[in-house]
């Protein structure tokens, strides 16, 4: 039996609809990339699911990578001068069920050449409006809503202040605290800052710390800042977005480095993608881009509890 | 005993915390943005009975607790101890004052009780969600008055004071709800 309804199948249906109307109106172009490839993303928390190939060229056996997200092949269209393009696409993470993820999951990707970050941000505020009659956005920086609502400056603050922060709001941790200022901020913030923010409209967030830049460049005003956001709406995370990096060599280097904390942490390195960065050499024109979960969107236009509601085949029953 | 990891979690699950015996709830999974992915977790301890969050790294592992659920008949209590059967094997265990706590006033004999094993010892009692107790003292009713009114107090053989109807009487038997205390039916004789 499928764990969604027919409605909610209807409404995937109609949802799909609209977002590919409003890019046709926008005159964005519509993209298929391949969702196996043979690099894979390097980031220490996401985890790719891999299969063999037996058929390669060269006749021995590949290994290639279910894509995580389509933005390594997006960005080398936009290198070969495709212009604004989106797609709409499954991603694979390998991770557990919850409430909110599924290990396969739909994702709309779009980028826009000469946009930054927060003419992306206009963007996406629109695209909600539309599907999902939303009111105008709220905007406010990482910095500004952790001082709103936890009374701290995450870009000050130190590992012993964010520790003992976190054990007074009540975080019990099974083990030890989180030993690391990156990993505490992001817990305290999706438990104790995502539930309050975006609740009546979305809110977009900017200007994450620098450390958890990923593929957004440095901000050129506040460099501990990097010029990345994401956007909330009724407790459920929905986007990331990037003015994106363009320099071939400092993204060479964030790869590298996520591969040495990979090793660090007992965990394989990963294959850059060669592809990507030999487009990136080539030139990326000036560009910001954005992922949204389609399946956590759907959830908010229906009012699901759970995303099992909005997928006909969660993976238990794949 | 086997270890757990984070992804095997669910409701039902007895885990070992703090050198307790604890029974998980809720489990949420949640990756903040994105980084490092956590268990957020409901845990009811099992001997203190207190329910708390916990919050795990997503893949750790934890010790799992040895406890088992038998379905056991109540046949006395010597003062100290309370005495349970297994009616197969007429096997018999006791359980103090701590494990059956509260539970004392729906303890009827015979009925049969989940008690709770933990490294073979009881450490919780839970009675069956029905029992039929017989009413020892209540203020007499009005005749011809009947239910949804706001009832009146009775206390039953075991000591548990419940609301009742106030056409119910002294001397008869009530069918209660033991989840939460509830009057729910007069029992004929």
């Amino acid at each position: 039996m499928p764990s969604a309804s027919v409605k909610a199948l209807k409404q995937r249906a109609e949802l799909l609809h609209l977002i590919r109307c409003f890019f046709a109106e926008e005159g964005v172009l519509e993209v298929e990339t391949p969702l196996l490839s043979h690099g894979t993303v390097t980031d220490v928390h996401i985890d790719a699911f891999s299969t063999a190939f037996h058929f390669s060229e060269q006749g021995n056996q590949e290994t290639l990578y279910l894509q995580t997200s389509p933005e390594y092949a997006m960005k080398r269209l936009l290198c070969a001068g495709s212009g604004a393009i989106y797609q709409l696409c499954k991603a694979f993470r390998h991770e557990g069920a919850g409430r909110y993820h599924n290990p396969e999951f739909t994702l709309l990707e779009w980028y826009r050449p000469g946009f930054d970050h927060h003419q992306l941000m206009v963007d996406v505020d629109h695209l909600l409006q539309r599907v999902l009659q939303t009111k105008s956005a709220e905007k406010i920086s990482y910095q500004a809503v952790f001082i709103r609502e936890l009374d701290m400056d995450p870009l000050t603050v130190t590992l012993s202040q964010l520790q003992q922060r976190a054990e007074a709001l009540g975080l019990d941790m099974a083990s030890a605290m989180p030993d690391d200022i990156d990993t505490l901020l992001q817990l305290l913030f999706s438990l104790y800052i995502e539930p309050k923010i975006g609740q009546d409209k979305p809110c977009f967030v900017y200007g994450f710390p620098v450390s958890q830049a990923a593929l957004a460049q440095v901000n050129r005003e506040d460099p501990r800042t990097a010029d990345r956001f994401e956007v909330y709406y009724k407790g459920i995370e929905l986007a990331n977005g990037f003015n994106e990096l363009r320099d071939a060599h400092e993204q060479r280097i964030r790869f590298m480095r996520d591969n040495q904390l990979r090793q660090a942490q007992g965990l394989p390195p990963m294959p850059m993608d060669e592809h990507f960065l030999s487009a990136l050499e080539a030139g990326l024109p000036a560009c910001a881009g954005v992922a949204m979960g389609v399946d956590r969107l759907l959830m908010l236009q229906i009012n699901a509890s759970h995303i099992e509601e909005v997928l006909a085949f969660p993976v238990s029953r794949a | 005993m086997a270890s757990y990891s984070t992804n095997e979690f669910k409701g039902g699950l007895k885990i070992m915390l703090d050198g307790e015996p604890c029974n998980i709830l809720e489990n949420e999974y949640v990756k903040p943005g994105k980084g490092q992915a956590f268990n957020r977790v409901k845990i009811r301890k099992l001997i203190s009975g207190k329910v708390l969050e916990k919050t795990f790294r997503s893949g750790e592992s934890v010790e799992g607790a040895d406890v088992l659920d038998t379905e056991l008949a109540y046949l006395y209590t010597d003062g100290e101890f309370y005495h349970f059967m297994n009616n197969d094997t007429f096997e018999q265990i006791a359980a103090d004052e701590k494990a059956v706590g509260e539970n004392v006033k729906w303890l009827v004999e015979n009925d049969v009780c989940t008690i709770t094993l933990w490294n073979g010892s009881p450490i919780t009692v839970t009675p069956p969600n029905f029992v039929e107790l017989e009413i020892v003292e209540t203020d007499p009713g009005l005749k011809g008055d009947t239910a949804g009114t706001g009832g009146k107090p009775a206390t039953l053989s075991t000591g548990a004071v419940v609301r009742v109807p106030l056409f119910v009487q002294t001397g008869e038997v009530i069918r209660v709800d033991t989840r939460n205390g509830e009057y729910v039916s007069r029992v004929q004789k």
